[in-house]
């Protein structure tokens, strides 16, 4: 099927999200707005206006009722989903490069740029989902990152840990309560910045994608590194698809670089792999900078992909994706529909 | 202004703190005090000499005098004979010459020399006497040197027998600091042999014969090998650029483009005679070098300045098929060659010819016919001097007699192209117009095997021809021209690409070379024949525009167009392809597999490699970074007689079909390994999950937290929702359904 082209920004994307129902995209960009979408048709539902730097980074509440959104105007704010409304803003000294809510939405975490002598911080807010509520200015809990600054982060299952990728290319472990550093191992190579973390839809791994042109599936509770996707080209974003078992990579050759390589160098295609196997799988082309971010639709009807070019492009997987198996893949399937019917029976 | 000595005042030198006995300055006098003239190292020792008296000594000198003239400068009054007590001379007489050098020449070239039948020459030098020949220094009883106990090495040659009985070649590839050697498995990710980090500063290189794999230092050259990879040879040239093997690897040439300079304390190798040279002749076997060079000067560019100096010509010492031979150009004087291994100029003189310009070894040994004596032939050619005309002439070595030569007219350049067999040389002639306006180029064919080696010219061609390349072991090639001469322009202009081969002639002869096809409006620039022949590559490399590879067949099975019945070759081409970036080609040993790169030395675009097989079908291509060599590992010739070769040829079938065999089953034993891994890897995920899943159920349990957080909040939004609305749950569920209708129409579009 044809991909929905969504041209509603004018400079680099920065992140695309779906909300829980897989029916919404939200898209931020470097343009200063926040845009929703149709997932269905990509008909513009509305913008939330507010910010006054680029916005890095969005997130949706687990009902679709508020968003988080970051900025390099150093606030965090919450929007009323259904009006555009502003709710809050936090103030921050740097720039807010990440926003997660954990999975029941009572919490929210940032992650703030290292700059002008200020450390680089995750720093957790507590909100509530209510458009109505009076959110609360104090900050729950602040983890100074020492050693690397923190480039992402977001929460494990039952907000037990929080997981962040750092510049330096490991990844820290966090208790979700208290904020101590429980780990940090070095995952991708060293000083190879950690450029994005998306979950599971449990929330028990997640997978990390690198400069260094590789991505990872990692366990949130062992930290323990599953699987590597090895790529040719250096990586921006990485998710994981629902319901197959394969992960959806995004990037391309730095922004910077573009201009003095041909276009086939650049690399601009979204990548699928398979989850267990490793194997590259197919490439979607398309957009004519690297892919800034990667999402998948949490129904696993679809993915959307931004680029540095200004357009989200939306694509709807079709019968291939669905019927795609290896055959040991195959095997298991008939052996568990096999089962199944002896069950039934 | 700061002080200068005028300045100081007498008050200023502390006088009477200073006392000159005090300081101790032996260290300083050891170091700078001036090394005085001991002039011993002009003299050398000449033994060996007949036993003369008084009348007959004046005659031996004078003899004695025309050798050592023919080295150095010495005059009778610097030879000084003993005379025993006897009446007769001690048989030795000492020599000085005007230099340190003539008189290391005169060791070098002279000891050894026979003066008559009876009497050889010894020559050394009056320091090494007395250095090695002192009271003390030799024992009185003779005792044998101390040989070492046999220690069998490790078969230089392993690599021929592939561990998979496959047959399969290895190559070397250089990216990053590391270089690694692989088997080739086609299709499979190549198999590591060994892997090296830094294991060279610049390059690798194989030796000919692919017994050594050569790494490059600032220290010098090394050479590795045998199924260890342990360091077989050391070669110190320090600051080496450049290595070139003799062709069956008996020796080495190094050289550098810094003059080689000893240090005080020495060189393990090299001795001081080896001073500001650049050229290294090395003897592999025993490490030893053999003779050294010094760079020749550049000819100056002429009359024309804007015209580029000579690029520097390498190889610069050219070897015969048999190695024994090293010769070197004089440019527009003579051709110096060398005999091996005692690196003496053939009949002690340069061979001199008037204007020569290139020359070329015949890269087999020849068999004219006709002649049965043993021979090597070179091919030289001097431009139009004077009235004189252009000549390309044809030497037999060591007679140094022109075999064949042909004069020529209007030549602006020319270039030699030896066929691998030596049975035949081209020449590529380009001409000019007498107005020095308009270019030709003839190819001119020596067919060096029949007698009388007769000349043929082959077709006049207006482009300029831009390559050229000769089948191996066959007697066809390809050229390609372009209609202008190729600039500094952004877009390369566009070339053609020539086939020629012989006619049909009766019984073993060779007919005239005739034109086979053109193919126009290309971009091709190089050519690369398979080992073997039969196939070729036309390709065009480093060329930001097109990276295209043509694989073309010369005897293809299939119909043969009417016009070309006459002909011995139906060419067909197999298979186009592309490689972006493409830098260089490598056919493997065998003929069977292409390899082309991009490497990071050219640019840094899509470095990696891909690999062909010889019909044109893409194998295998792999990025890597920074790549930047890559090189089959060469095959000594086979040890097959003619016969036994036509044997396997005969049963070929009978052959191919155990290898066939063996391919399937090695496939699918593979898919077999594939398989169960992949089905490992599967259940150790869904086992992994199914755990994780238990354990999350039961952690939610424990802290009383639903066991789906999400359905639980949607259930209160909903349920909010419905409040606000003031509508019946029924109805909630009504606004999903919607959704659904939704998808359906989703997929209508």
């Amino acid at each position: 099927m044809r991909p929905i082209l969504l041209s509603g920004h004018e400079r680099a994307l920065t992140q695309v999200r779906y909300n829980p129902d897989g029916d919404l995209i939200f898209s931020v960009s470097k343009d200063q707005q926040i845009c929703v979408w149709f997932a269905h048709n990509g008909e513009r539902l509305g913008t939330y206006r507010g910010h006054q730097g680029a916005i890095w980074t969005i997130d949706v509440d687990p009902t679709s009722t508020i968003l988080a959104s970051g900025s390099a105007d150093n606030t965090i704010r919450l929007w009323d989903i259904k009006t555009g409304k502003c709710l809050k803003t936090w103030d921050f000294p740097t720039a807010v490069k990440r926003v997660e809510f954990n999975e029941d939405g009572t919490q929210l975490l940032g992650v703030t740029e290292k700059r002008m002598g200020h450390m680089g911080t995750i720093v957790v807010l507590d909100v509530k989902i209510d458009v109505e509520a009076e959110q609360t200015d104090e900050k729950a809990l602040t983890i100074v990152c020492e050693e690397s600054k923190a480039t992402v982060a977001g929460w494990s299952y039952l907000s037990k840990y929080i997981i962040a990728g750092h510049e330096d290319g490991s990844i820290s472990q966090f208790d979700g309560k208290s904020g101590d550093l429980l780990y940090n191992f070095p995952i991708h190579e060293l000083n190879q910045q950690i450029t994005d973390l998306q979950w599971s839809q449990d929330r028990t791994y997640f997978i990390t994608s690198s400069k260094d042109k590789t991505a990872k599936l990692i366990s949130a509770k062992e930290l323990e590194v599953f699987k590597s996707y090895a790529t040719d080209t250096p990586l921006n974003s990485a998710a994981i698809a629902p319901n197959k078992d394969f992960v959806i990579l995004g990037g391309g050759q730095a922004a910077m670089d573009v201009t003095t390589t041909s276009a086939r160098q650049g690399k601009f295609e979204a990548r699928f792999y398979h989850k267990i196997f490793e194997d590259e799988i197919g490439r979607v082309r398309g957009h004519f900078g690297p892919l800034n971010t990667v999402a998948a639709d949490p129904t696993g009807k679809g993915y959307a992909s931004g680029g540095e070019d200004g357009y989200v492009r939306v694509h709807a997987f079709d019968k291939g994706y669905y019927d795609f198996m290896y055959e040991v893949e195959r095997e298991r399937a008939n052996k568990l529909a096999a089962a199944a019917a002896t069950a039934m029976a | 202004m700061a002080p200068s000595f005028d300045h100081l005042r007498d008050e200023d030198l502390d006088d009477e703190d200073f006392d000159m006995d005090e300081v101790d300055i032996s260290d300083l006098r050891e170091k700078y005090e001036v090394q005085l003239e001991q002039g011993y190292d002009t003299f050398v020792v000449v033994d060996g000499l007949p036993a003369v008296t008084e009348e007959l000594k004046p005659k031996l000198i004078k003899f004695l005098l025309k050798k050592l003239n023919s080295v150095g400068r010495t005059s009778e009054d610097a030879i000084y004979m003993p005379m025993g007590d006897d009446g007769k001379s001690l048989r030795f007489a000492f020599v000085e010459f005007s230099s340190a050098a003539e008189a290391a020449a005169a060791v070098r070239q002279l000891d050894f020399v026979p003066l008559d039948k009876k009497n050889t020459l010894r020559v050394n030098k009056l320091t090494d006497v007395d250095r090695y020949g002192r009271e003390g220094r030799i024992d009185e009883e003779y005792t044998p040197p101390a040989i070492d106990e046999f220690e069998e090495k490790e078969h230089l040659r392993s690599f021929m027998a592939d561990p998979s009985g496959r047959g399969r070649d290895q190559f070397v590839m250089f990216r990053g600091e590391t270089v690694g050697v692989f088997w080739n498995n086609e299709k499979d990710q190549p198999e590591n042999v060994v892997d090296r980090q830094q294991w060279t500063e610049t390059f690798v290189q194989w030796s000919p014969l692919g017994t050594y794999l050569t790494s490059v230092h600032a220290q010098g050259v090394l050479l590795w090998g045998g199924p260890s990879w342990a360091r077989l040879r050391r070669f110190p040239h320090p600051f080496v650029n450049l290595v070139a093997f003799s062709p069956n690897e008996k020796y080495l040439v190094t050289w550098s483009n810094r003059p080689i300079s000893i240090p005080d304390s020495g060189h393990p190798s090299l001795s001081l005679d080896d001073d500001g040279k650049n050229y290294v002749i090395w003897d592999i076997e025993t490490s030893k070098p053999l003779r050294s060079f010094a760079q020749q000067d550049t000819p100056a560019a002429g009359d024309d300045p804007a015209k580029k100096p000579a690029k520097f010509p390498w190889p610069a010492f050219k070897w015969s098929a048999d190695d024994k031979y090293v010769a070197r150009l004089n440019q527009g004087t003579s051709i110096s060659v060398y005999e091996l291994p005692k690196m003496n100029l053939l009949d002690k003189t340069a061979i001199k010819i008037e204007g020569v310009m290139d020359f070329e070894w015949a890269p087999a040994t020849p068999r004219r016919d006709g002649v049965k004596a043993y021979e090597q032939l070179f091919c030289f050619w001097t431009p139009e001097i004077g009235s004189n005309p252009a000549r390309v002439g044809l030497m037999s070595i060591p007679s140094k007699q022109i075999v064949r030569s042909l004069n020529l007219f209007s030549v602006s350049d020319a270039k030699l192209h030896w066929q691998s067999d030596s049975s035949y040389i081209c020449v590529k002639v380009d001409r000019h117009s007498k107005s020095k306006k308009s270019q030709a180029t003839t190819l001119e064919i020596f067919r060096v095997k029949e007698k009388g080696v007769p000349v043929e010219v082959v077709d006049t061609i207006k482009d300029t021809v831009i390559n050229f390349a000769w089948e191996p072991k066959g007697d066809r090639f390809v050229i390609i021209t372009t209609t202008e001469p190729v600039g500094v322009t952004a877009v390369p202009p566009k070339t053609s690409v020539a086939f020629f081969c012989p006619e049909k002639a009766k019984g073993n002869a060779v007919g005239n070379f005739k034109h086979l096809r053109t193919l126009e409006k290309k971009n091709s620039n190089a050519i690369y024949w398979s080992p073997k022949g039969r196939f070729v590559v036309v390709a065009t490399v480093a060329n930001t525009q097109s990276s295209d590879l043509d694989f073309f067949d010369v005897d293809f099975e299939g119909e043969k167009p009417e016009g070309e019945k006459d002909l011995t070759a139906n060419l067909q081409l197999m298979n186009t392809s592309e490689h972006y970036g493409i830098t260089d080609i490598e056919w493997d040993p065998s003929g069977r597999y292409v390899a082309t790169w991009a490497s990071a030395w050219k640019h840094s675009m899509e470095n990696g490699y891909h690999l062909y097989d010889f019909r044109g079908e893409l194998l295998r291509e792999e990025p890597v970074e920074k790549f930047k060599q890559w090189a089959w590992r060469p095959r000594p010739p086979t040890l097959l007689t003619k016969e036994e070769q036509k044997q396997v040829r005969k049963n070929l079938r009978e052959y191919s079909r155990v290898f066939e065999q063996e391919d399937a089953e090695r496939i699918s034993s593979a898919d077999v390994a594939v398989v169960e891994a992949r089905r490992r890897q599967l259940l150790d995920w869904y086992s992994w999950r199914e755990t994780t899943e238990e354990e999350l159920i039961e952690e939610r349990l424990a802290l009383g937290l639903p066991e789906n957080p999400l359905a639980e909040l949607l259930k209160e939004k909903t349920a909010e929702v419905a409040t606000v609305v003031g509508e019946a749950e029924e109805q909630v569920i009504e606004e999903i359904m919607e959704e659904v209708l939704e998808e359906t129409e989703e997929i209508v579009n």
